[in-house]
């Protein structure tokens, strides 16, 4: 898979340039990109650059803007501003036939009349590949997505799974550049779902294709994407690796968007070498790390993630906890949401607020479990705060 | 749930009544071209007579011939430009004046066919056209070329836009897209147009009346003078024949457009 044959693709000798820049290299450069449908700015303003090789993920609530972004890229709109420059050349007014980009729809879009090997060929023979070339090409893809034996079937006879690996071996057949997924797995089952993401994710690294994958689902993109970006309002909110995404979320809306999160409003007090004392009405005094980017001074809030909040009967144990465990917060459990592999507790404070715990259960016999009504006390250190605008 | 498949009596009985009704005039109509007597209304056994002598019939035959090529000519010319139309009002751009156009498109389907017929009649008298063949042909295509319009985009309109979408994607201009991917998925739909336009022309005879010259009678027309001057039992004949061939072509459009809505849903997501 990895040796490159020759391309025949009139496609990509029409948008020119080398076919695959080297992994790390600059691929996709989207420039002040806007689209407005009526008096709707669906996407408004965004501007990204997408490395060779890389699996990019845009999240984003329904109607963020996240898949007229990804038309655009497959050429079925047209920005009303801005340039997408593809391998440096401007491909923002191309017809979807001219860019060697292919795209994976949400249904798949298998054509009905033909078999799973004609579906797989039609874009070869479009790009005017020799036979002998198509039925080898053909039969390297369908052994790529397992479908072995099922050549000849029509769409209708195959199950959700196997249309939607017809329809990833059809948008790969024609090696594009840049492969756009549009909610590829949305209409599979849980299950089938989760190891798809890893035979999507070991394909990609395997390929060293490009990707862009649409979703709305936060955890299908923290698994599968190496950068993410977040979209919210035909904008980008923030563009982070999955780990900098949860654990320094730039604004109070990502924070919430995803994953789970306490947050607590209130304004800073005062300051203390590395640390920040920020004083909230529901859950008092707490100390922060001082964040890298300076805060104004006016309203903050302070966001702890649920499993960075440790959960005991009399508080910290040990003294090196004693000495980062600085914010200690008393109060009694409200609710229990056994979830299998952790538990959630709410935590009733003293100070007023609620706080969520999330323990994991590493042991099967839990004697010592906390219940309903029991006094605790909830710690976490400054670190694991994260201080955002209000 | 209740079970529907058991039927009362009453809803036996309805049922064979209003069947009854509706084709008992037809079966004795059919019953009727068999028999022997001269009389229409008195039988005299079993004779296949009547299908002889319409066989003899040149002037009845040639009526018969003129339908066909009448039906066979203005159903394709109905078909190609209801297709297009059809393709036009749900696929092309969103043009100025659209709804109206789509409405004067379907303006036929509740249009009397005595005005159909009179106002074709003016235009071919004002452009001073010879009445014959092909004024019948031109309009008996403008009364179905709406039908096979409706048909064609119903099937269109159900068709999943990102097929096309995908065919482009896949390095297909949008006429190829076009013609690789939608038209295959919509052939039985325009097929069960030109059947639908072939049946309708075939029993016309008000517009045909109307847009008809000398010596190019059509079936139908042929049959309404002979009617008048007294019923013969050949007349009995050629329209089982008729029912025959209009039931024939009716069985087969429906099986086209069955075949065209079991196939052909994109790839429904499980």
């Amino acid at each position: 898979m990895t040796d490159e044959l020759p391309r025949t693709d009139t496609a990509a000798s029409a948008a020119g340039g080398d076919p695959y820049p080297a992994a790390g290299q600059p691929l996709l450069r989207i420039e002040g990109v806007a689209k407005t449908f009526g008096t709707f700015r669906a996407v408004d303003g965004v501007s990204l650059d997408i490395k060779a090789g890389e699996f990019f993920a845009l999240l984003g609530p329904s109607g963020c803007g996240k898949t007229t972004l990804l038309r655009m890229l497959a050429g079925f709109e047209a920005p009303d501003e801005g340039r997408i420059l593809l391998g440096g050349k401007d491909i923002a007014q191309a017809l979807p036939h001219e860019r060697p980009v292919n795209m994976m729809f949400q249904n798949y879009a298998l054509f009905p009349h033909l078999s799973v090997r004609d579906n797989i060929a039609f874009g070869l023979k479009r790009a005017g590949m020799p036979r002998v070339e198509i039925a080898t090409r053909v039969a390297e893809m369908v052994a790529l997505v397992k479908l072995e034996g099922l050549e000849k079937r029509k769409p209708d006879q195959l199950s959700g799974g196997q249309r939607q690996r017809v329809a990833l071996a059809r948008a790969l057949a024609r090696r594009p550049q840049l492969l756009l997924l549009d909610e590829p797995l949305a209409a599979l089952d849980k299950k089938l779902r989760e190891s798809t993401q890893g035979e999507l994710m070991e394909l990609q690294r395997r390929l060293g294709m490009t990707f862009i994958i649409v979703t709305h689902d936060q955890e299908e993109a923290m698994t599968m994407a190496s950068r993410i970006g977040v979209m919210k309002a035909g904008k980008l909110a923030q563009v982070a690796s999955p780990r900098e995404l949860y654990e320094a979320p730039r604004s109070r809306w990502i924070a919430e968007f995803v994953g789970d999160i306490n947050l607590f409003d209130g304004e800073s007090k005062l300051r203390d070498g590395h640390r920040l004392v920020i004083g909230t009405r529901d859950a008092g005094a707490l100390v922060v790390a001082e964040p890298r980017e300076p805060v104004g001074a006016g309203k903050l809030a302070v966001a702890i993630r649920p499993e960075k909040v440790k959960l005991s009967r009399r508080g910290p144990v040990s003294e090196a906890g004693r000495e980062t465990a600085i914010n200690r917060l008393d109060g009694v459990i409200a609710d229990i949401c056994y979830l299998g592999g952790t538990t959630t507790f709410k935590v009733k404070l003293d100070t007023g607020g609620m706080l969520q715990a999330s323990v994991a259960n590493s042991a099967r016999l839990d004697v010592d479990a906390y219940s309903l009504n029991q006094h605790v006390v909830a710690w976490f250190t400054p670190d694991d705060c994260v201080v955002l605008p209000s | 749930m209740r079970k529907v498949s058991r039927l009362s009596r009453f809803n036996i009985a309805s049922l064979a009544l209003g069947l009854a009704f509706l084709y008992l005039p037809i079966l004795i109509l059919v019953i009727y071209s068999f028999n022997a007597s001269r009389l229409v209304t008195v039988w005299g056994g079993w004779s296949l007579r009547w299908y002889h002598e319409f066989f003899n019939d040149r002037a009845m035959i040639e009526a018969a011939w003129m339908s066909l090529r009448v039906a066979v000519a203005s159903a394709t010319i109905a078909t190609l430009l209801g297709t297009l139309a059809a393709v036009a009002l749900s696929r092309g751009e969103r043009f100025r004046g659209r709804t109206l156009f789509s409405g004067m498109l379907y303006a036929p389907l509740v249009m009397p066919e005595v005005i159909t017929g009179l106002s074709l009649l003016l235009l071919f008298v004002a452009l001073n056209a010879e009445r014959g063949f092909w004024t019948v042909t031109i309009a008996h295509t403008t009364l179905t070329m709406c039908f096979v319009a409706v048909v064609v985009q119903s099937r269109l309109g159900s068709l999943d836009r990102s097929l096309e979408e995908a065919a482009m994607d896949l390095g297909c201009d949008p006429v190829r897209a076009f013609l690789s991917v939608t038209l295959p998925l919509i052939a039985p739909a325009i097929v069960a147009g030109w059947m639908l336009a072939f049946t309708l022309s075939l029993d016309d005879l008000v517009i045909a009346s109307f847009t008809t010259g000398p010596g190019s009678a059509t079936l139908p027309i042929r049959i309404y003078s002979e009617v008048r001057l007294g019923v013969k039992p050949e007349i009995n004949a050629i329209c089982t024949l008729v029912i025959a061939l209009i039931a024939v072509v009716i069985v087969m459009a429906s099986l086209a457009s069955k075949l065209s809505s079991s196939q052909g849903e994109s790839a429904a997501p499980l």
